[in-house]
């Protein structure tokens, strides 16, 4: 009897002990859906498994502004998540909102885990950094822009699939001969801002805005109406015109048609990858944006896109432990490295950048490297990136402003002149907004 | 008609076939698109006769078809949600409203000037007017997401209660003295004898509310961010606004369909008490 | 009809209980936030409502300053001309026409009333489909006739695009109520005139038409109604307010602002401009339209 007592008591000791520890939950709303959201999922579902205290949750909350707005809601409701995914377009406002955020060295610091800001990409993390040098948000999936061309349509053309067009010229020239082959739509562009006009600016060492496009304060304004933006506008409303470039949308609405084979190059997040290997028909080439040969210092780096981790402030240390331990866990080199090859986001840390390196990845999957080499160059004062407040709205702005001039409604200088002036309007809105 | 004129007649045939083929035009092209292949559909210009994937794609849409970079909420459970907020939308206000009117046209006390002209107001509170301010307060509530959220903002209706108001006033007096007179209470009244009376407003109301409540469009948008509480209208929307992957139209079509069936039905079954709906609920 | 009842009950706590559900629902979800609205359109505060400060009417000067604002006021205008014009001329034929024949009215009837269960969401959907330029069955043809229809650069086309959408959606009621006012007309009318020797076009102008005025003066105001707030399911759909700005509405204007762009104040200020709007409306609404035929 004794001995049968004593093991059942011993057993539900321990029992009790094991089942005594309340895991912490840590709530993370993201905006990723489809094969994106299994990553995410998957990620969630690694990291509980790894570890006993903490578990992650993650909830889809709709697009990046959805989940934006409902988590500025849950805070002033006081139930905000510990983990927002922010695009790169709002991060002038998290940062703006010091009260509501908690820096991410900071979270580091509190769980008690090594954090090195230097192991990161440069072009990436300095994105995310203060203008002290603290990291304030985790680079979670960043894209840039790259070029992606249908090679089956370039030989059907009578152009050699292996050369990917590197200057703006070459690619004219290769739209010319796309068209003469009766190819309807040679070259479109996605994120048309974007692509157009901020990662523009930084390959070719421009400046976009005033104040190291942005990272210098609040009190920065738009400078993308110089002569260099206008000629290049002037080119694209060219094209538009002899049919070379046609418009299709804004956003990432014309990546649809480059997928479907109607399109036959496009500028684009390189994102794009890993649907593009999934469906397209046709053979496929990457290759960096194009530039101008006649600009001294292009071409530079290009800038990022994509969204990064903030962690919401007025949390319990436990649960920011929590946190510290999830980033570290994403930041883990074999982590990283199975990220950015899984989704073709660029990889967050050097050491996941050589892992896959090493790994051949980049041997076996021709171009998926280029995304990665504009980035990986040292960045300049000009061209760390865009970051300003209001900038979905600037955005917004400038895509209304090309439309007229692919319209043919303006002229290239007038539609540039029109977004430089409605655009600072915003940004003078948004620096007395957050002075008070 | 008056006189007999036989050429007027034959133009007033065509011109009303035109107007149904008109109307019914993109419901056709519609149908068709959801019979079809993804890669059909982009081989522009769509055929115009039915392809052979219905089955297919009916399945896709109810259970949700994986890997397309949209929402692919399984359409079954969007048709869930909205089945259950038309619902209760369509009786909650039918029910509110029937109190109030009760109240206001059977009872004299004071204040009730102040509660008629109070209703009345919301008539100019449509909630595309203040879309912000009342999401703020459901997100207090901690209403997001919610059966709650998508329904009580829009329970009350001044529309609702005017035409049981109306309607209250035209019921003789003496129904109610016979009532009294009985030994009755006003609820005992109200149950049995004003609420047989008000069958036929009720099921007007019902089918304009019913259609209402299912195709609401801003609210659910601002209230509704997880899969799970689409319902159907906001969910072929965000198939539209999935990412990268070139948009299933096949399926969207399908889903369209499918969303349109339930008001649709209603509609057209119950046709007499839905046109007795509109006319009366706008006097 | 008695406005007033003869003989009522006495309670003293009843009527409060049978108001309470409406009630509390107006206060907590329509005053409240009406409330909220009015306060925040006179603050200007950052996105997470940290700093707040009180700018008067700042938020409204700069509203009556910003060229877009006064451009999607000229937009939404112009799409409820529109939409009106065409919503109620189309209907109003198919009225006259169906009045006419006798048989085959209800199958008629039936076919034509039925898009009004159609949400305005799935009206523009459908409509952007037919329209798509990639994929579009009707952009095709057009296409094929020599007309480059692109409502992704032409704000006339998107324009028109969505125009179409919603006259195709509110055929339907519009059609319901001018049949049920042309079926109200005295027969006895219409005769004497014919037995005076007008025929069928002179009859429809001096004596049908002046009849359904009230009609037609119901549906104006309806139908403008519509157009101004019950669109944003067709507008989000289909153009999302582009291209450039030519299609965004003043209630889409509100939804971008608060809910994109997060400025809170600056969206508050345009609720309560819409809120003015749809008070004159309602005004206009009862004062003029109350005494109405009796259907």
């Amino acid at each position: 009897m004794k001995p049968r007592i004593l093991t059942s008591l011993a057993a539900a000791l321990l029992f009790a002990a094991s089942g005594a520890r309340a895991q912490t939950e840590i709530q993370w709303w993201h905006s990723m859906s489809g094969p994106l959201g299994d990553w995410v999922n998957d990620l969630a579902k690694d990291f509980n498994a790894s570890q006993k205290d903490y578990r992650i949750v993650p909830t889809y909350k709709g697009t990046y502004d959805e989940s934006m707005a409902g988590a500025v809601a849950a805070f002033r409701a006081g139930n905000a998540p510990h983990l927002l995914q922010v695009f790169e377009v709002g991060t002038a406002t998290m940062m703006a909102s010091k009260g509501a955020v908690m820096p991410v060295g900071e979270v580091m610091k509190l769980g008690g885990v090594k954090f090195e800001p230097a192991a990161y990409v440069p072009a990436v993390a300095g994105y995310y950094t203060a203008p002290s040098g603290q990291m304030l948000s985790f680079p979670f999936n960043s894209s840039t822009t790259v070029l992606f061309y249908n090679k089956d349509a370039f030989k059907a053309a009578g152009l050699d699939p292996a050369k990917a067009p590197r200057t703006w010229a070459e690619l004219v020239a290769a739209a010319a001969k796309l068209k003469a082959s009766g190819h309807k739509c040679p070259y479109t562009t996605s994120w048309q801002g974007w692509t157009q006009l901020e990662s523009f600016s930084t390959w070719h060492n421009v400046e976009y805005a005033t104040k190291n496009n942005g990272f210098g304060g609040p009190d920065a304004r738009l400078t993308f109406n110089g002569p260099l933006h206008v000629r290049h506008i002037e080119d694209l409303a060219n094209m538009a015109r002899q049919g070379l470039f046609v418009y299709k949308g804004r956003g990432n609405a014309p990546d649809a048609p480059f997928v479907s084979g109607e399109c036959a190059m496009v500028t684009t997040s390189s994102s794009v990858y890993g649907n593009l290997k999934r469906s397209a028909g046709f053979a496929f080439g990457i290759s960096p944006l194009p530039y101008y040969q006649d600009v001294p210092g292009a071409p530079q780096n290009t800038i990022i896109g994509g969204a990064s981790l903030w962690v919401m402030a007025g949390k319990k240390p436990t649960e920011y432990k929590g946190v510290a331990q999830f980033l570290a866990y994403l930041s883990r080199p074999e982590v990283a490295a199975a990220s950015h090859q899984r989704t073709g986001y660029l990889p967050v840390t050097r050491a996941a950048y050589e892992l896959t390196d090493k790994s051949g990845f980049y041997k076996n999957n021709p171009g998926t490297d280029v995304a990665v080499e504009q980035m990986i160059r040292k960045t300049t004062d000009k061209s760390r990136g865009v970051r300003l407040g209001n900038m979905l709205q600037i955005r917004t702005i400038v895509d209304e402003e090309l439309e007229q001039v692919w319209a043919g409604k303006k002229s290239a200088k007038e539609g540039l002149d029109a977004a430089v002036k409605r655009g600072d309007e915003q940004l003078e809105r948004f620096q007395r907004a957050t002075k008070s | 008609m008056v006189e007999r004129r036989p050429a007027l007649t034959v133009l007033s045939h065509v011109v009303l076939m035109l107007g149904v083929l008109v109307v019914a035009f993109p419901l056709y092209v519609a149908f068709v698109a959801s019979t079809q292949t993804s890669h059909e559909i982009q081989q522009a210009p769509m055929s115009l006769l039915p392809g052979s994937h219905a089955l297919v794609n009916y399945r896709d849409a109810l259970l949700g078809s994986a890997g397309s970079a949209g929402s692919n909420a399984p359409v079954a459970r969007m048709m869930w949600v909205s089945l259950v907020s038309a619902l209760i939308i369509a009786l909650g206000k039918i029910a509110i409203s029937l109190l109030s009117a009760f109240a206001i046209v059977y009872f004299r006390f004071p204040g009730r000037g102040l509660v008629f002209w109070s209703i009345f107001v919301t008539l100019m509170l449509p909630v595309e007017v203040r879309i912000g301010p009342t999401y703020q307060v459901v997100a207090d509530l901690k209403m997001l997401n919610s059966y709650a959220g998508l329904t009580v903002p829009l329970i009350a209706s001044a529309t609702a209660t005017f035409l049981f108001r109306q309607f209250f006033l035209t019921v003789p007096d003496e129904l109610m003295e016979a009532a009294r007179i009985d030994g009755a209470g006003p609820l005992r009244f109200l149950r049995d004898h004003l609420l047989p009376l008000s069958k036929t407003s009720m099921a007007a109301l019902f089918v304009i509310q019913f259609i209402y409540g299912w195709n609401q469009y801003l609210w659910p948008l601002l209230v509704t961010t997880e899969e799970p509480m689409y319902p159907v209208v906001i969910g072929i929307k965000r198939m539209i606004a999935g990412g990268e992957a070139a948009v299933d139209w096949n399926i969207v079509m399908a889903t369209a369909l499918l969303a349109m069936i339930p008001p649709a039905l209603v509609v057209v079954l119950m046709q007499r008490w839905f046109v007795k709906g509109l006319v009366d609920s706008e006097k | 009809m008695a406005q007033e009842k003869r003989v009522s009950y006495r309670s003293r706590w009843l009527p409060w209980l049978l108001l309470a559900p409406q009630g509390l629902v107006i206060a907590v979800f329509f005053f409240w936030p009406a409330g909220q609205a009015l306060m925040q359109a006179l603050q200007r505060q950052d996105a997470f409502g940290l700093g707040t400060e009180w700018v008067g009417l700042e938020n409204f000067q700069a509203l009556w300053n910003d060229p877009s604002y006064l451009a999607s006021f000229r937009t939404t205008a112009l799409f409820s001309v529109l939409v009106a014009t065409f919503g109620l001329g189309l209907a109003l034929l198919l009225a006259v026409m169906a009045n006419r024949v006798l048989r085959g009215a209800t199958v008629y009837k039936t076919l034509l009333i039925w898009p009004y269960a159609v949400a305005p969401a799935i009206a523009g959907v459908l409509w952007l489909f037919l329209f798509a330029p990639a994929v579009g069955v009707v952009a095709h043809q057009l296409q094929a006739w020599g007309l480059p229809w692109n409502h992704l650069l032409r704000g006339d086309h998107a324009m028109a695009l969505v125009v179409m959408a919603a006259v195709w959606k509110q055929i339907s009621y519009n059609f319901l109520f001018f049949l049920a006012g042309l079926q109200s007309i005295p027969k006895s009318l219409i005769e004497a005139a014919a037995i005076d020797g007008a025929g069928p076009w002179k009859r429809f102008w001096t004596i049908t038409f002046p009849l359904l005025s009230p009609t037609s003066f119901f549906l104006l105001v309806i139908n403008i109604v519509y157009a101004f707030f019950d669109t944003f399911g067709i507008i989000d759909a289909a153009t999302q307010g582009g291209p450039g700005q030519e299609t965004a509405v003043l209630v889409y204007k509100v939804y971008y602002d608060g809910f994109k762009a997060l400025d809170l104040g600056g969206s508050a200020a345009q609720s309560v401009v819409l809120m003015t709007v749809v008070i004159v409306l309602t005004v206009l609404q009862f004062r003029f339209v109350e005494r109405r035929v009796n259907y």
